[in-house]
């Protein structure tokens, strides 16, 4: 270690690891940054509006900003007034929006909603409880496929009527 | 006729029509089925256009005669569950409902009648008092609901109320009926079939009971004293459940 050459000699090989470090880690941005871009291009045709019908609502640019607040406002109407216009109800969104593959808006990052939402990573509430389907072929029992003794049914007794008594 | 005319000219497609040309069809029927001066035995709910609001001069109520309802007959319950796109979990205890046969006997004479139990839409609902969200709530034309976007599913509903009538969804939903969302975690309450109802058709439960023609379930507006379920609550004598606690429930009963 008391060797000034050899001293001097890891110096320099320090130096050029700190040079090579840098550069490395420049392409690696370089090489990131480009696959960022390929990447959204890819995923920007990929969420091309997958639609039965000829144009939404209102144009693309609002709808993919502003979208849930013409839901919210209409849920709202709907709910509490009982206005019933279908123009911005989800079933409408629902309708036209909902994928050949599989009939309906949800089920792979295909479809039209769960696609751009996993793609801006936000979760997608609404098909807890409302259905992902057009109507006419959501719901089995609306198509007459389930059996009738599968439906509820509510039994005296079996009921916690006994609860209230 | 002129009523005919005016659905003819409201309605929007051609399913629209089909729904309201056949209950214009019934009505036409009803005419020549009174059963006592002024009191006939089918009623027409009116339809407003979709863009106007629930009217606050409309009661929506039912009329129940339990001595129609037939003893172990389930009809209703079967087309609320079919309406409502429920189906059995597997474990009633804790399914939810909306409606209910009940079975009542007198102890001394045998005598046995039956009849549904559901919401009974009252004019001032405790459900809505204790409500700490306000997702419980009273539509203008007097039907109680659950707004489900808001229910944080405490079911201080299902306590406060006096008919049992409120029940919680303990499991997740699928294959819901794209008119009637709902899903696990909320509270569940019979809607009087409200998206039925907008349409101009009538609730599930009453149109079962008429296809099963036993006609105990009567459906309408109890403001409107030309109505047919007005007229008959004018004429016979007639129940609330529970009267005592002063709700004005929208639901009636003849015979308990």
């Amino acid at each position: 270690m008391s060797n000034p050459a050899s001293f001097l000699n890891w110096q320099i090989a320090l130096n050029w690891r700190i040079a090579l470090n840098w550069l490395g880690a420049a392409c690696a941005a370089l090489l990131l940054f480009g696959v960022a871009i390929s990447g959204a291009g890819a995923d920007e045709g990929k969420h091309q509006i997958d639609a039965k019908g000829d144009k939404c609502v209102r144009d693309t640019e609002y709808m993919r900003r502003n979208h849930m607040v013409l839901l919210k406002h209409q849920r709202d109407d709907t709910m509490r007034k009982g206005i019933r216009t279908t123009q911005y109800s989800l079933k409408n969104c629902v309708d036209c929006h909902a994928s050949p593959k599989n009939n309906s808006v949800i089920g792979s990052n295909d479809n039209f909603c769960q696609g751009c939402h996993s793609y801006v990573a936000v979760k997608l509430d609404c098909f807890e409880c409302h259905s992902s389907k057009p109507k006419d072929t959501a719901h089995p029992l609306q198509a007459g496929q389930m059996q009738a003794g599968a439906m509820v049914t509510a039994p005296p007794g079996t009921s916690s009527d006994e609860g209230r008594k | 006729m002129s009523n005919m005319d005016k659905t003819q000219k409201d309605a929007g497609s051609g399913r629209q029509f089909t729904r309201r040309q056949f209950v214009g069809a019934g009505v036409a029927a009803a005419a020549g089925l009174a059963i006592a001066p002024g009191v006939t035995l089918l009623d027409l709910a009116h339809a407003r256009p979709a863009d106007q609001a629930a009217d606050g001069a409309k009661r929506w109520g039912m009329l129940v005669d339990t001595n129609l309802c037939k003893n172990g007959c389930t009809d209703c319950v079967a087309a609320c569950g079919k309406e409502n796109g429920f189906a059995s979990t597997g474990h009633p205890e804790t399914d939810p409902q909306w409606i209910r046969k009940i079975e009542l006997k007198e102890i001394k004479s045998g005598r046995t009648h039956s009849l549904p139990m559901m919401c009974q839409h009252c004019a001032t609902p405790p459900c809505v008092d204790v409500c700490p969200t306000g997702a419980s709530f009273k539509r203008a034309d007097g039907i109680v609901l659950v707004d489900r976007h808001i229910c944080i599913g405490c079911r201080y509903c299902m306590m406060a109320c006096p008919y049992k009538a409120r029940s919680f969804v303990h499991e997740e939903h699928h294959d819901q009926n794209p008119d009637v969302p709902r899903g696990k975690g909320c509270v569940e309450g019979c809607t009087m079939c409200v998206q039925r109802v907008d349409r101009d058709l009538l609730p599930a439960c009453v149109e079962a009971c008429k296809a099963a023609g036993h006609e105990a379930m009567l459906f309408g507006d109890l403001n409107d004293p030309n109505s047919e379920i007005s007229k008959r609550v004018a004429t016979y004598a007639s129940t609330q459940v529970r009267a005592d606690l002063n709700l004005n429930t929208g639901i009636r009963y003849r015979g308990i």
